[in-house]
């Protein structure tokens, strides 16, 4: 089977929620939708205290290039305009909507014939309905989309690796929404004019892979990747690897080897534009782990507090120590539960003290080779982990400290539990890349 | 702005993730290399007798103390529960000759020493665990060969006496080699098959924990399987001790000559420390080399240097100097055996 060299294997936990049906969530009562959503510059209020919106309503526009609109996920009326903590503690401005649950929408312009749209016009309502990557990264789609003229693309690839422990979101868009994710991946294709695209999906999901398998039998040009599943087998670069025995150089792009990739609920979000005109309001959040009372997969609008879902998943179970939002490996642990829900959230997950791993107490480095064995892209972690932790930043630079994506396979495997991502990240904010 | 949501908000801990880690820790390593030495322990003190374990306990018992002298001495935190203290002692201990527990001429001070130089010295002034340059437990072992030299040459015969505190001396096998020859190492253990399987099982002159082999090699192979260690040191170690002793450590039984492939791989590869260095002192991370490319070197370097001594040098056996020497180089081997990051290409290179 296909996959890459290092990785690690952590506890899937995928079966607390795998089986679970993806639920509408009923809407909170107000909603935070923060305009910096997206990696690149936040977007600019478009709407002032006491203005009425519906459900699509920009109040957001895009600064610049690398942006995004964002939208009202809720009908109803703004009463504030405020900063509000984004999962990572930083404080982001956000438009408060109070919703009248009316349920309204803005016109919506459907587009049955979609297929025979021109790329550029598809590639509008992707950029319109403010849609980004929605793995997390959240890098804003319409720009993935336009890749310089030097840089061909020949392949689209759609990550359905989902390798994050816990999370189920994009398994279960993939197994209840298999048709619609391939028209996703039929649109992308023809807004970069590619011939072929590839679904990897990894091989601890059999129900996705035969939901696929069936959903894109009828297109040849698309072929379903079966990964061996493996941490981090859903970071691009590994599984662009995986699935086209292409290696991405350090430092370059997925486009300097002719792949774009894109996330599962983002091609379907790019469905939803493209075929309904909808805009990104409301996506597929895992909210799970031991410490919750009913785990599950929500569709929630973006804008909706952590604390909303948690109520709505039966709340915690006792002795909560940790709340996160991501995945176990990648995710920001929050301190509050305002944290809003936005494009990028693709899960809640809830830690119970029991069983807990508690940072701080760490050993020093024994330089097992543990760290040297699963770093995915081929580094010396415990070393640079060493050097970081003397101040030999520059040091560490040059032993690739900016081609390290921060997966923490490292910081998992590591027998002192060494804070290596916590390290590494210092490091990068101490010299230039 | 109010809180959105007034919930009894339990007190959520903030750190960076990842959030969760293996179940692995310094101290389950320490203690699961113990256990993989405990076969090759169990063979020393059945054919050395209660000596043998009161030559490693005391080891064991002042290594521990030591490591939490120091530690009070120097102010730092006192990590003696991690385990390495007592596996540093107990591969001490396993490297000494059962004739050190010798109350006329007193010799009982001599194994503590060494604790002393193992811990304190190698590994505590160096910075504590993570920062010795060398093996601790040879450090110490080479500080009482070079002090000692008698006491820590005379070497009982493995009689399995198990009450019995009345012991013959003889020399190890490797010594029998070195000094006289290949005939007059067939005519103390009868036949060539006897000798191997005395060597196997461990009932031949030598250090408490070295003479089994056998039983060592169970305790790697647990160490392999458990994934502790991997193969690339033990392996080329082991493997470039055989090929170098087959191609130029046999020697013509009438002039005393070097006779090229003539030497006896198998009892070489079963002789000395060589199976107890390769599996569980060559391998050692802290004083070995991180990458698996510089781990080969590292191993055929040990190999290398083990047979030269064994064949040319004054002593007759050399695992332990092999080791020691090494050490020196892992950080060089480290430096030059560069690894190629994920997508490197040379015409790409930063």
């Amino acid at each position: 089977m296909p996959t890459f060299v290092g990785g690690i294997h952590p506890p899937e936990k995928k079966e607390l929620s795998e089986k679970k049906q993806i639920t509408p969530l009923k809407p909170p009562a107000r909603v935070i939708i923060q305009l910096r959503q997206h990696l690149g510059a936040p977007a600019k209020a478009a709407v002032s205290i006491g203005d009425e919106v519906k459900i699509g309503t920009v109040v957001g526009t895009p600064e610049g290039f690398v942006s995004a609109p964002v939208h009202a996920s809720v009908s109803g009326k703004v009463i504030a305009l405020a900063e509000f903590p984004t999962a990572m503690g930083r404080m982001v401005e956000s438009v408060v909507i109070e919703n009248d649950g009316k349920e309204e929408w803005v016109p919506l312009k459907e587009s049955p014939d979609y297929m025979d749209l021109p790329p550029e016009e598809l590639k509008e309502k992707i950029k319109a309905a403010g849609i980004v990557g929605m793995g997390g990264a959240t890098f804003p789609t319409a720009v993935k989309l336009s890749p310089p003229k030097e840089k061909p693309i020949d392949i689209v690839i759609l990550n359905g690796a989902e390798c994050e422990p816990y999370l189920t979101a994009d398994h279960r868009l993939m197994v209840e929404k298999p048709a619609e994710v391939v028209e996703g991946l039929r649109i992308l294709m023809k807004v970069l004019g590619v011939k072929k695209g590839v679904i990897g999906i990894e091989d601890n999901k059999p129900d996705a892979i035969e939901a696929i398998r069936k959903a894109s039998a009828r297109y040849p040009e698309i072929e379903v990747c079966v990964p061996h599943v493996k941490y981090p087998q859903g970071a691009e670069k590994m599984l662009i690897k995986a699935a086209t025995g292409r290696e991405v150089p350090p430092r370059a792009l997925p486009m300097d080897v002719g792949v774009v990739v894109q996330n599962i609920g983002t091609t379907y979000a790019i469905y939803e534009a493209v075929r309904y005109g909808k805009p990104l309001v409301e996506r597929v959040v895992t909210v799970t782990g031991e410490g919750i009372k009913e785990p599950g997969n929500l569709l929630a609008r973006i804008g909706t507090p952590l604390s909303y879902l948690i109520d709505a998943c039966g709340g915690f179970s006792n002795g909560t120590a940790k709340v996160v939002a991501g995945g176990p490996m990648m995710g920001f642990a929050v301190g509050t539960l305002d944290v809003p829900v936005t494009k990028g959230t693709s899960g809640v997950l809830v830690l119970p003290d029991e069983g807990l791993f508690h940072a701080g107490d760490y050993k020093p480095c024994i330089r097992c080779s543990r760290c040297v064995d699963v770093c995915p892209m081929g580094l010396t972690p415990g070393v640079m982990s060493v050097l970081i932790e003397k101040g030999h930043y520059e040091e560490a630079k040059a032993l690739g400290l900016f081609d390290c994506f921060e997966c923490g396979s490292c910081a998992f495997v590591c027998p002192s539990k060494r804070p290596v991502v916590q390290l590494v990240r210092l490091a990068k904010s101490m010299v230039k890349p | 702005m109010a809180v959105m949501n007034e919930k009894e908000h339990a007190r959520l801990i903030v750190s960076v993730s990842p959030h969760i880690r293996s179940d692995v820790s310094v101290s389950r390593i320490m203690w699961t290399v113990s256990i993989a030495l405990f076969p090759a322990l169990l063979m020393g003190v059945y054919f050395f007798g209660p000596r043998a374990l009161f030559i490693v306990a005391t080891c064991i018992v002042s290594s521990v103390f030591f490591e939490y002298l120091t530690a009070k001495v120097m102010g730092r935190p006192v990590t003696i529960n991690d385990g390495s203290a007592f596996l540093t002692g107990l591969l001490l201990g396993m490297n000494l000759p059962s004739s050190l527990w010798s109350f006329s001429p007193f010799l009982i001070h001599v194994p503590i020493i060494g604790s002393f130089v193992a811990v304190a010295i190698t590994k505590m002034l160096f910075g504590g665990l993570g920062y010795n340059i060398f093996n601790p437990a040879l450090i110490g072992r080479a500080f009482l060969l070079i002090s000692w030299p008698r006491a820590m040459t005379i070497f009982y015969k493995p009689t399995a006496a198990f009450l019995g505190f009345d012991a013959q001396t003889t020399a190890t096998p490797l010594g029998i080699l070195k000094e006289d020859g290949m005939n007059k190492l067939i005519e103390v253990f009868g036949t060539k098959s006897n000798l191997y399987l005395m060597k196997l099982i461990g009932q031949n002159a030598g250090s408490i924990g070295e003479t089994s082999a056998l039983a060592l090699l169970i305790g790697g192979l647990y160490l392999l399987a458990k994934r502790y260690i991997t193969w690339h040191i033990p392996v080329t170690f082991i493997a470039t001790v055989a090929v170098v002793t087959w191609i130029f450590g046999g020697t013509d039984p009438a002039t005393g000559k070097m006779v090229l492939f003539a030497g006896d791989p198998l009892l070489n590869v079963l002789s000395g420390g060589l199976m107890l260095g390769a599996f569980f002192m060559a391998t050692d991370y802290v004083t070995g080399p991180t990458l698996r490319n510089a781990q080969i070197l590292f191993g055929i370097g040990c190999g290398l240097i083990t047979s030269l001594i064994r064949i040319k040098g004054g002593f007759p056996e050399g695992v332990m100097f092999a080791i020691l020497l090494m050490n020196c180089f892992a950080p060089l081997l480290d430096r030059y055996v560069k690894r190629k990051p994920f997508g490197f290409r040379k015409e790409a290179a930063r």
